[in-house]
């Protein structure tokens, strides 16, 4: 693992409840720059409510988020917290990417279009400049000759490697990834974790929540075991991986290995 | 076997690695396949086709229908002024039903419990009452306010409300509660991730939601708008109960002169029917406009006229298939 740099984002006991239900009970998380973190647990742990809330996609009940060591999501004042109103949302939000576990690619734009979308209407880059970035950036993701498909026209590894390239188009300081191969067919997963790779090598700052245990071993600074609200365990990858502290990493890991194995 | 079974002329066929059939079913390959003769679809087809031709023949040819007036009144100066009234009715109703119906379901959508409330309140006030009750409750409305104050003039409601405002009133304000509907469902087909993916990107949600969902809802909102276009052309000869001038209007002034009533409805019926055909074909360009990523490329879209072609064709071939 290389020297991590400075924290990015963090959370301090993080908390969100779905009407009664606790998601998040109380997350303490440290995201540094550079750092590949790979969000590993069963189903309904939390892991994508967790992300939607450093995207601001969804509101939080308690703890504080920081961003390069500023609060998010509040503005403080004397003694007193205010929202943050639309505009500083989206300005925090144009910082960050996310890859989502369905793409939600834009259907009624080519996938060129898609990816110059940001940069052109939020950004205000010429409508040029960001078309041919766009190419480029399809280009870097094994896309250059579907530049001007529809996203109909895409399979799903392909629609997915759009939507990569759409967050990279923003040249985020971070991206978060919630589980972006689970929706994919198996022969097309290989593409994909391809292009995350290329990401990782090129020393993006990454969080993946995901359920590709191969992906997190090789690629993951940091793996970060949660369930039922909360981390249980974190730490490097040959750490929690390969001889988990908690009864609970160890048992959920066996239980996949097993899935998985009988599987294939 | 490749051959279509009961397709007329055909002849079994053998594909390839089939050559040995069965032996108890002995040598089908090349034998005749006779075609099932459909007696009740050449029945049906007689009763209905002796109906139609009897009944436009009866049409055609009855002395009561004084043919040649209905090409003469065609374009008659106050047909056609009434034409011109039914338009604009039409238009404006439209605009106003839809620029309504975009902000009575925003504030449907909306987390502010009196704009819901009041949203709901008016749908179920004007799509619950009938249009023509409406229509004429707009008419007599200098019954209620005699006069119109504002900027510290007073107008009499009578010279302000005439019969076409009575009636672009009546007809675009009970268009918006129908609009609000197909607006939001619109809005609501279109997924929650747009929305997040557009957030990410750096956007605000009214700007997300202007330049993400609402072009995208626009897909589903514009055939059913088509379709309340189509019906607004025809509601608008309601206001004809109070004298607007539109095309039955009109229609009615003439014959109630010259008792040629068969014969102007005859022409106000095609006029209306002239009107719909070009809305529709019409609606067929606007969506094809909007369609962009709608259909995979592979699938062959075929123009307006090969599809009404088709249309036409299938229900020849069901004959004798």
């Amino acid at each position: 693992m290389e020297m991590p740099g400075a924290v990015l984002l963090e959370s301090f006991g993080l908390r969100k409840k779905f009407g009664s239900t606790e998601v998040l009970c109380g997350v303490d998380l440290a995201i540094h720059e550079g750092e590949k973190t790979c969000i590993i647990g069963p189903s309904g742990g939390g892991k994508t409510t967790m992300l939607r809330c450093f995207a601001l996609l969804d509101r939080i009940d308690g703890g504080a988020l920081t961003y390069r060591g500023e609060l998010i999501g509040y503005r403080r004042r004397g003694d007193k917290l205010y929202p943050w109103g639309e505009a500083e949302a989206a300005s925090y939000r144009s910082h960050i990417g996310m890859v989502f576990q369905h793409f939600n690619l834009f259907p009624n734009m080519t996938a060129a279009e898609n990816v110059a979308f940001g940069p052109v209407r939020v950004r205000h880059d010429s409508r040029e400049v960001a078309l041919g970035r766009a190419r480029d950036l399809l280009g870097s993701v094994g896309l250059g000759t579907r530049c001007e498909a529809y996203p109909i026209d895409l399979s799903g590894g392909q629609q997915q490697r759009v939507a990569i390239a759409r967050a990279l188009a923003m040249d985020p300081d971070l991206i978060l990834f919630d589980e972006p191969t689970s929706a994919l067919d198996p022969e097309l997963v290989g593409d994909v974790l391809k292009t995350m790779r290329d990401l990782a090598v090129a020393g993006m700052t990454m969080v993946v929540v995901t359920h590709e245990i191969d992906f997190a071993r090789d690629v993951a600074d940091t793996v970060v075991f949660m369930e039922k609200g909360t981390v249980v365990e974190s730490g490097p990858p040959e750490a929690v991986l390969v001889a988990p502290e908690s009864d609970r990493t160890r048992n959920f890991l066996r239980s996949f290995l097993s899935r998985s194995s009988a599987g294939s | 076997m490749s051959g279509d079974v009961g397709r007329s002329g055909a002849t079994m066929e053998g594909a390839a690695g089939m050559s040995a059939a069965p032996s108890a079913l002995g040598p089908l390959f090349g034998m005749h396949i006779v075609k099932r003769p459909h007696f009740g679809r050449w029945l049906a087809a007689l009763v209905i086709g002796a109906i139609v031709v009897g009944l436009a023949y009866a049409v055609a040819t009855t002395p009561n229908i004084a043919w040649p007036q209905v090409g003469s009144f065609f374009a008659n100066p106050a047909i056609l002024s009434g034409l011109e009234v039914t338009l604009e009715l039409t238009v404006l109703a439209m605009v106003i039903g839809i620029v309504l119906g975009i902000v009575l379901a925003l504030m449907r959508l909306s987390s502010n419990v009196v704009l819901r409330v009041s949203s709901l309140i008016y749908i179920w006030l004007f799509r619950g009452s009938p249009l023509l009750v409406q229509i004429i409750v707009w008419y007599n409305i200098a019954l209620v306010f005699p006069s119109v104050g504002f900027f510290g003039h007073r107008v009499s409601t009578n010279s302000l409300v005439t019969p076409f405002i009575a009636a672009v009133l009546a007809l675009g304000l009970n268009e918006g509660a129908y609009m609000s509907e197909i607006v939001r469902a619109g809005i609501l087909s279109i997924s929650h991730g747009q929305m997040d993916a557009a957030l990410t990107l750096g956007l605000t949600r009214p700007k997300a939601m202007r330049q993400i969902v609402i072009p995208q809802a626009l897909r589903v909102i514009v055939p059913p708008t088509g379709n309340e276009t189509i019906g607004m052309l025809k509601a608008t000869s309601l206001v004809s109960v109070i004298a607007a001038q539109d095309l039955l209007t009109r229609a009615e002034y003439v014959y109630a002169k010259n008792f040629l009533i068969m014969e102007l409805l005859i022409v106000a019926t095609i006029w209306y029917l002239i009107l719909t055909t070009v809305a529709t074909v019409g609606q067929y360009f606007i969506e094809k406009k909007i369609g962009a990523g709608a259909t995979r490329s592979d699938s062959v879209s075929k123009g307006l006229g090969v599809s009404i072609m088709r249309q036409l064709k299938r229900p020849l071939s069901m004959l004798t298939r």
